[in-house]
C-alpha cells in the first residue's frame, strides 16, 4: 500500500497545488514541499529492508501490490519495491525536494499549474520505478512525459517550443516502438501459453524464437536509450536541458534519464537474455562512444547549460557500458553511476540556474572571473565540477571506476575506449571552470546591480547544495551500503543471463586474452 | 423488358448531360457569387431531369419521388446558400468568389 | 602507538574541512593568525606525530610493516578494497618527506603569502594536497592511491591557478592537469588489467600474486608500462614532461612543495612500491631507465636556456626525477628513493630561497634582470648556493652521496661503460652548468636592472625554515634510509677509481663552465642562438604536442559544435516542412481551383472507368 500512497499522494498534491493558486498565490510550493515529504516519510517504511539484503519470499520483491485493472486484457495494477526500485524512488524523491527548495522563488506565473506539473512528473517517474505490469509501466512512462513537456514549453527559456516539441517526438516516437515490443511480447506469450497476460514475471518466462526475441529487444532498447540518452539519439537532450527552467532541468538529468537505465536493467536485460547477449557489444560500443562524443561535444559548448547537458550525454554512456558488460561490478557501477550522476548535474544545473538568476546570461564567452563577485557559489560550483570530472573519493569516481573494472573483464579495447572519456571529463569540467568561474572579471558585472541580484548563495541554497556534496563524499568514501542495496536484483539479473549462455562470456574474455597477447608481442621471458 | 424502350431516352439523357456540363463551365468560370449559385441550380436541376428520363424509362415512379425531392433540396440550398452570401456580401463588400479564400493551406 | 598514524593524513583533512567551513558560521574572513594556527599546526601535529611512530615503532625494528585497517570501501562480486594503510620504511621516508619538508614550507608560506586576500583559501588547499599526498604513499590498494594521486593533482591545478584572475596562470593549471590526466588514463587502464589478471588490487596481494603464480609475463609488461604512463604523466618524464615548466604560475612555495619535493615524485614512489613487478619484466625496466635517462639531458639543456629563475628550477626538477627514473630503471631502488630525498631537501630549499629573491625583488622572475645580490640579501644567497651545491652534487653534500648511487649502479647495470651510465654523467655535467649558471647570474656579477630596489623581504618564519632545509641539504647526505627491508639488500662492488673520479669532476667542470657562459650573457643580456631557442622551448615539445593533439582536438570540435547527428534530425524536419509546403500549395482557398480539379479528377475517373 506504501507504493499506491506515494503514487496517489504525488498526484493529489499536484492537483491541490493547481487549485489553491486562486486562493493562495504562493501556496503551491509549500503543498509540493508537504507531499515531497509526506512521500519521504512513507519511504522510509521501507528501513527495515535495507540491513537485510536477502528478499522477502521468492524473487527480490520487498512489497508489492495488485489489483485487476483491465482483466480481459490481462493487466492488472501491479506495483513492486526490490532494491534497485528503493534506490530510485529514494533518488526521485530526494531530487524533488532539491530542485523544488532550489528554484523556490523562481516561478513567478502560473505557479500552481507549475507546481502540478512538477509533481505529476515526479509521480510519473515513482510509477515508471515501480510498476511491474508491462502495460502499467508504459501508462506511467506516458504520464511523466506530458508535464515535463509543460514545464519546458511553459517556463522555458528563448527556444523552449522547439526544445519542448524535439523532446516529446523523440520520447513519444520511441515509446511507440516500446508500445508495439510490449503488445507483441504478451502476444507471442499468449500464442504460446493461451494465456494473456502483461505481468512481468509471468512474461519473464516467455518462451521466445531468437529472431523474435531480437526484434522485441530492439524495440525496448531503442526506447530506452532515446530516454538514457545514447548516440545518436541524445539530440533531444541539449536542447531540452537548455531551455527547460531550472526544475526542469534537474528533474530531466537526475530522474528522467534514469528512467532509460532503469528500463535497460529491469525489463531488456532478464526478458531478452540470449539476444541482449549477443547485443551485448554493440551496445558497449554506443555507451563508449556516447561517453567520448558526448566529452567532446561538451567541450565544444559556449551556452553553459548545454555543456552539463551534453556531460550527461556522456556520463550515462558509462551506464550503458557497464549494464551491457554484462558483469556484476560493471552493472552495479552503473547503478551506482545512475546515482551520482543524478546529484552531480542536478546541482550543476541548480548552479547554472542560479548564475543565469544573478547575472541574466548563460553564455560563457561573456562570464568570467566570477569568483570575485560570488566565491560560494563559485566554490560549490568548483566541487561539482570536480565529481563531475570523476574525482576519486567522491560518489562519480566509485561508479565510473566499477563501470570500467567490470567491463574491461568482458571487453577490453571497448573499455579502454571509453576510458578516454575521463581526459574528456577533465577538459571540460575545467574548462568551465576556467571560462566561467577564473580569469577577468567582465565589466557588466563589476558593481553589483543595485538589486542585490548578485548576492551569494543564501542559506536555503548553501544547505540544499551543500547536502548534495555531502552525499557525493559519502558515496564517494562509503559506497558499500547502496551496493549492498541493489546487490540481489543485479545478481540475479546476472545470474539469469549467465544462467542462458553459461560460457560465452568466459569465452569471450578468453578470447580476448588471447588477443591482447598476440597484439603486444612481448619478447621478455 | 415490360415496357418498350422510350424513344426519347438519348436525348434525354444528352439535353441533361448538357445541361450539366453547361452548370459546371459556368461554376468554373463565373466569379459572382450570385451567377454562381445559377450555375449551381442548372447542375441540380440536370440531375433532377436524369431522375425524371430514368423514371420514364424503367417506368418506374421512384425517378419523379426523387425529382421532388431535388427540388425541395435545391430550394432548401439556395435559402442557405443566398444567407450566406448576404453575409459574405455584409463582411466584404464584394460578390468576388476569389475573394472568399480564407480557407487556404 | 600505530595507530597514531591514522591521524598523520586525518589531521590535514580536518584542518582543510574547518578552513573550507569557516564562512558557514562566521561572516567575517578570518585572521591570519588563526589560519596560520589551523594551517600550519594541523601538518605541523602530522609531522610530530610522525616522528614520534618512526622514533618509537620504526627505528628499533627497520622490518616493521603497519597496517591499519579503516573501513571496508567497496566490495562487489570479487572486488574487494579497503580504505587501509599499509606503512613500512618506504612509506614511512615519504611520510617523513611529507609531514616534515611540507611542515616547513607551511611555515614558510605564512610568511610569503602575508597579506594575500585568498589567505584562507591558500591554506585550504595546501591542506588538502597533504591529506591526499599522505593517502597516496600510504595506500595499501591501488585504487585508494589513485585516490590520493589525483587528489593531489587536483591541488595542484587548484594551487597553479591560485591567482586566478590571470587567465594565463588558469591555463598553465589546465595543462597540467590534463597532461597528468592522460597518464592517470593509461594508470587506470593499468589497474583494469591488473584486476583482470590477479582478481586484486591490493598491493601486497597483487605482488605476491605476481610472484608465486608464474604470472603471464606479457600482461605484466603491459600493466607495467601503463603504470609507467601515469608515473610519467605525475612526475613530468618524457614524453609527458610539458605541463612542469608552466605550473611554475602558481605561488613559489608551492611550487616547493608540489612541483619539487613531494607530488612531482610520486611517480618515482608508485614505481618503487610495485617494484617487484617491474622486476618481472626486462621491457618495463628498460623502458623506465631510458625514459630517465632521456628526460634528464633534455630537461638539462632546456634548464641551460631558461631565463625565468622559476623555470630553471623546474627543468632542473624534472631532470633530477629523470635520475630517479633512471636509477628504479636500472634497479637501484633504494638509490632512486635516496634522491628523492635529498631532493626533497635542496629542491625545497632552492624554491624557497628562489622565492624569497622574487619577494625581494618584488616579484620580478626574469635572471637577466638581477645581479650582484649577494650584498643584498646574503642570507638568501648562502641558502640558494647551498641548493646549487647540492643540485649540482659537489662532494660531500647531501645530493652527491644519493647520485652517486644512482651513477654507480648505473655504470654497474650493463658491466661497464654504457649509454645509461654515459646519460648519467653528461647530465651530471650540465647539472654542474645550469645550476651554477642561475646562481652566477642572480647573485654574482654586476647589479641589474631590478637589482637596484631589491628589499629584503624574509622574516622569521620564512628564515626558520630556510635555515633548516640548508641543514638538511647539506647534511641529509648521511641520513640514508635504512630501505632493506623493502627492497631487499643490495650490494655492488666498487668500480674503478676514474669512474668515481669523472662523477667528481664532473660538476666541477660544469662549474667553470657556468662562470663563463653567466659572465658573457650578463653581457649579451637575454638574446639566444638558435640552439639555445631550441633548448628554451623545452625541445618543441610544446609546440609539438600544440600542432599535433590540441590544435586538431579543439578545430574538431569546433567545427562539430552544432552535433552532426543533429542534422539528420534537423534534415528530417526540414524535409517534411518542404514537403507539406508543397502540398499546401494546393489548398489556396480558391473555391473555383478546387471545383476545377474536382471536375478533372471526375473526368479521369470516368475515363479510366470506360477505358477499363
Amino acid at each position: 500500500m506504501t507504493l499506491l500512497a506515494i503514487i496517489i499522494i504525488l498526484f493529489a498534491g499536484g492537483i491541490i497545488a493547481w487549485l489553491s493558486e486562486r486562493y493562495l498565490q504562493k501556496g503551491g510550493r509549500w503543498i509540493s514541499l508537504v507531499s515531497l515529504l509526506l512521500a519521504a516519510l512513507l519511504l522510509v517504511n521501507y528501513w527495515s529492508y535495507l540491513g537485510t539484503p536477502q528478499s522477502v519470499s521468492g524473487g527480490p520483491w520487498w512489497d508489492s501490490l495488485q489489483a485487476a485493472w483491465i482483466p480481459r486484457f490481462g493487466i492488472s495494477f501491479h506495483l513492486a519495491v526490490d532494491g534497485l526500485s528503493f534506490l530510485m524512488l529514494t533518488l526521485t524523491i530526494a531530487m524533488g525536494i532539491f530542485g523544488l527548495v532550489m528554484t523556490w522563488n523562481d516561478i513567478n506565473f502560473r505557479r500552481g499549474f507549475f507546481y502540478f506539473n512538477f509533481l505529476w512528473t515526479l509521480a510519473g517517474v515513482v510509477g515508471v520505478f515501480t510498476a511491474i505490469d508491462l502495460f502499467l509501466f508504459f501508462f506511467f512512462w506516458e504520464v511523466m512525459l506530458i508535464p515535463m513537456l509543460f514545464l519546458i514549453a511553459v517556463w522555458g527559456y528563448e527556444k523552449r517550443i522547439y526544445a519542448a516539441i524535439k523532446f516529446f517526438i523523440f520520447t513519444q516516437a520511441s515509446s511507440l516502438l516500446m508500445l508495439i515490443a510490449i503488445v507483441g511480447l504478451a502476444y507471442i506469450h499468449y500464442r504460446n501459453s493461451g494465456q494473456l497476460t502483461f505481468n512481468y514475471n509471468e512474461l519473464l518466462g516467455a518462451e521466445l524464437t531468437a529472431n523474435a526475441a531480437y526484434w522485441l529487444m530492439l524495440g525496448f532498447f531503442i526506447a530506452f536509450i532515446v530516454k538514457l540518452p545514447a548516440l545518436p539519439f541524445h539530440t533531444w537532450l541539449p536542447d531540452a536541458h537548455t531551455q527547460a527552467p531550472t526544475a526542469g532541468s534537474i528533474l530531466l538529468a537526475a530522474i528522467l534519464l534514469k528512467t532509460g537505465a532503469y528500463g535497460l536493467l529491469r525489463f531488456n536485460l532478464p526478458l531478452f537474455p540470449e539476444s541482449s547477449m549477443a547485443f551485448a557489444p554493440v551496445a558497449m560500443t554506443i555507451g563508449a562512444i556516447s561517453v567520448i562524443y558526448g566529452a567532446m561535444l561538451a567541450f565544444a559548448q559556449r551556452d553553459m547549460k548545454r555543456l552539463v547537458a551534453y556531460s550527461s550525454v556522456s556520463h550515462m554512456g558509462f551506464v550503458l557500458l557497464g549494464l551491457y558488460a554484462l558483469d556484476t561490478i560493471a552493472v552495479q557501477g552503473a547503478v551506482m553511476q545512475m546515482i551520482a550522476h543524478g546529484l552531480s548535474t542536478a546541482a550543476l544545473f541548480a548552479l547554472v540556474g542560479a548564475l543565469q538568476h544573478r547575472l541574466h546570461t548563460r553564455d560563457m564567452q561573456q562570464l568570467g572571473g566570477v569568483w570575485a563577485i560570488l566565491p560560494k557559489l563559485s566554490a560549490v560550483a568548483l566541487f561539482f565540477a570536480i565529481a563531475s570530472l570523476g574525482l576519486p573519493g567522491l560518489g562519480n569516481f566509485v561508479a565510473e571506476f566499477t563501470v570500467l573494472v567490470g567491463s574491461f573483464r568482458s571487453n577490453h579495447w571497448i573499455t579502454a575506449l571509453a576510458a578516454i572519456g575521463l581526459i574528456g571529463a577533465a577538459l571540460y569540467a575545467l574548462l568551465m571552470m576556467q571560462r566561467v568561474f577564473f580569469g577577468k572579471l567582465r565589466n557588466q558585472f563589476e558593481s553589483p546591480s543595485e538589486s542585490g541580484d548578485t548576492a551569494d548563495l543564501s542559506l536555503r541554497e548553501s544547505c540544499a547544495l551543500l547536502s548534495l556534496a555531502l552525499l557525493l563524499v559519502v558515496i564517494g568514501l562509503r559506497p558499500q551500503p547502496i551496493f549492498n542495496i541493489s546487490e540481489p536484483t543485479v545478481t540475479q539479473a546476472i545470474a539469469e543471463i549467465k544462467a542462458v549462455a553459461p560460457d560465452q562470456n568466459l569465452l569471450s574474455s578468453q578470447s580476448q586474452r588471447q588477443e591482447i597477447l598476440i597484439s603486444t608481442g612481448d619478447k621478455s621471458p | 423488358m415490360p415496357f418498350e424502350t422510350a424513344p426519347g431516352l438519348e436525348a434525354g439523357v444528352l439535353l441533361a448531360s448538357i445541361l450539366f456540363c453547361l452548370g459546371l463551365a459556368g461554376l468554373m468560370m463565373r466569379r459572382n457569387i450570385i451567377f454562381m449559385l445559377m450555375c449551381v441550380e442548372i447542375c441540380t436541376n440536370a440531375a433532377a431531369l436524369m431522375f425524371v428520363v430514368a423514371g420514364a424509362h424503367w417506368g418506374n415512379a421512384d425517378g419523379q419521388v426523387m425529382f421532388v425531392f431535388v427540388v425541395t433540396l435545391a430550394a432548401a440550398e439556395v435559402a442557405i446558400a443566398l444567407a450566406l452570401v448576404l453575409q459574405f456580401y455584409h463582411r466584404k463588400h464584394t460578390v468576388d468568389i476569389d475573394q472568399l479564400n480564407e480557407l487556404r493551406g | 602507538m600505530q595507530g597514531l598514524l591514522a591521524w598523520v593524513p586525518l589531521l590535514p583533512l580536518i584542518g582543510f574541512l574547518l578552513l573550507v567551513a569557516i564562512p558557514l558560521f562566521y561572516s567575517k574572513e578570518p585572521s591570519e593568525k588563526f589560519v596560520t594556527a589551523i594551517g600550519v599546526g594541523s601538518v605541523g601535529i602530522s609531522a610530530l606525530l610522525t616522528a614520534i611512530v618512526a622514533t618509537t615503532v620504526f627505528w628499533q625494528n627497520p622490518g616493521e610493516v603497519v597496517n591499519i585497517a579503516l573501513w571496508q570501501w567497496m566490495l562487489v562480486d570479487n572486488l574487494e578494497l579497503g580504505f587501509n594503510f599499509h606503512v613500512d620504511w618506504l612509506t614511512l621516508v615519504m611520510l617523513m618527506i611529507i609531514t616534515g619538508v611540507g611542515f616547513l614550507i607551511h611555515l614558510y608560506s605564512a610568511g610569503y603569502m602575508r597579506e594575500d586576500p585568498d589567505f584562507r583559501r591558500y591554506f585550504a588547499y595546501l591542506n588538502l594536497f597533504v591529506c591526499a599526498m599522505l593517502i597516496l604513499v600510504m595506500a595499501d590498494n591501488l585504487v585508494l592511491l589513485y585516490l590520493g594521486w589525483e587528489g593531489v593533482g587536483l591541488c595542484s591545478y587548484l594551487l597553479i591557478g591560485f591567482w586566478y584572475k590571470n587567465p594565463a596562470n588558469g591555463a598553465a593549471a589546465q595543462k597540467a592537469f590534463i597532461v597528468t590526466r592522460i597518464g592517470d588514463t593509461a594508470m587506470a587502464i593499468g589497474l583494469f588489467l591488473l584486476f583482470f589478471e590477479f582478481s586484486t588490487l591490493n598491493i601486497p596481494q597483487l605482488i605476491s600474486a605476481a610472484d608465486s603464480s608464474g604470472a603471464n609475463s606479457q600482461i605484466i609488461t603491459v600493466a607495467t608500462l601503463l603504470l609507467l604512463g601515469g608515473a610519467v604523466g605525475k612526475s613530468a618524464q618524457l614524453p609527458l614532461q610539458t605541463w612542469l615548466p608552466d605550473a611554475m604560475a602558481g605561488p613559489t612555495p608551492v611550487s616547493a612543495l608540489i612541483h619539487a619535493a613531494t607530488m612531482v615524485t610520486a611517480g618515482v614512489y608508485l614505481i618503487a612500491r610495485m617494484h617487484p613487478l617491474y622486476m618481472l619484466s626486462e621491457t618495463a625496466m628498460t623502458a623506465v631507465a631510458v625514459v630517465g635517462a632521456l628526460t634528464l639531458l633534455l630537461a638539462g639543456f632546456s634548464a641551460i636556456a631558461q631565463s625565468d629563475i622559476k623555470r630553471v628550477l623546474a627543468y632542473s626538477t624534472i631532470s633530477q626525477i629523470g635520475y630517479m627514473f633512471l636509477a628504479l630503471g636500472v634497479g637501484a631502488w633504494s638509490g632512486a628513493i635516496f634522491h628523492l630525498m635529498t631532493h626533497a631537501f635542496f629542491k625545497a630549499l632552492l624554491f624557497l630561497s628562489a622565492g624569497s629573491v622574487i619577494l625581494s625583488l618584488h616579484h620580478e622572475q626574469n635572471i637577466f634582470t638581477m645581479g650582484g645580490l649577494y650584498r643584498r640579501i646574503p642570507f638568501t644567497f648562502i641558502c640558494f648556493a647551498i641548493g646549487c651545491a647540492c643540485l649540482a652534487a659537489l662532494p660531500f653534500t647531501s645530493g652527491f652521496y644519493s647520485k652517486d648511487q644512482i651513477l654507480l649502479r648505473a655504470w654497474e647495470f650493463h658491466d661497464g661503460f654504457n649509454s645509461l651510465w654515459l646519460a648519467g654523467i653528461l647530465g651530471a655535467l650540465v647539472t654542474g652548468i645550469y645550476s651554477f649558471r642561475v646562481l652566477f647570474l642572480v647573485f654574482a656579477g654586476s647589479e641589474g636592472s631590478s637589482s637596484s630596489h631589491c628589499k629584503d623581504a624574509n622574516n622569521t618564519v620564512m628564515r626558520v625554515p630556510l635555515a633548516i632545509l640548508a641543514t638538511l641539504a647539506l647534511f641529509g647526505g648521511m641520513l640514508a634510509p635504512p630501505l632493506q627491508s623493502v627492497f631487499g639488500t643490495q650490494t655492488w662492488e666498487h668500480p674503478a677509481a676514474w669512474v668515481e673520479g669523472v662523477a667528481i669532476a664532473m660538476p666541477l667542470i660544469g662549474l667553470v663552465i657556468a662562470w663563463g657562459l653567466s659572465r658573457q650573457q650578463q653581457k649579451t643580456g637575454e638574446k639566444r642562438s638558435p640552439i639555445m631557442q631550441f633548448w628554451f622551448s623545452g625541445w618543441g615539445f610544446d609546440w609539438l604536442y600544440e600542432n599535433l593533439l590540441a590544435k586538431p582536438f579543439r578545430n574538431l570540435a569546433r567545427l562539430n559544435h552544432k552535433d552532426i547527428i543533429d542534422s539528420i534530425y534537423k534534415g528530417t524536419a526540414a524535409f517534411s516542412q518542404q514537403l507539406n509546403s508543397l502540398l499546401s500549395s494546393s489548398q489556396n482557398g480558391q473555391i473555383r481551383w478546387y471545383l476545377a480539379t474536382f471536375a478533372a479528377g471526375s473526368i479521369l475517373f470516368l475515363a479510366l472507368l470506360v477505358a477499363l
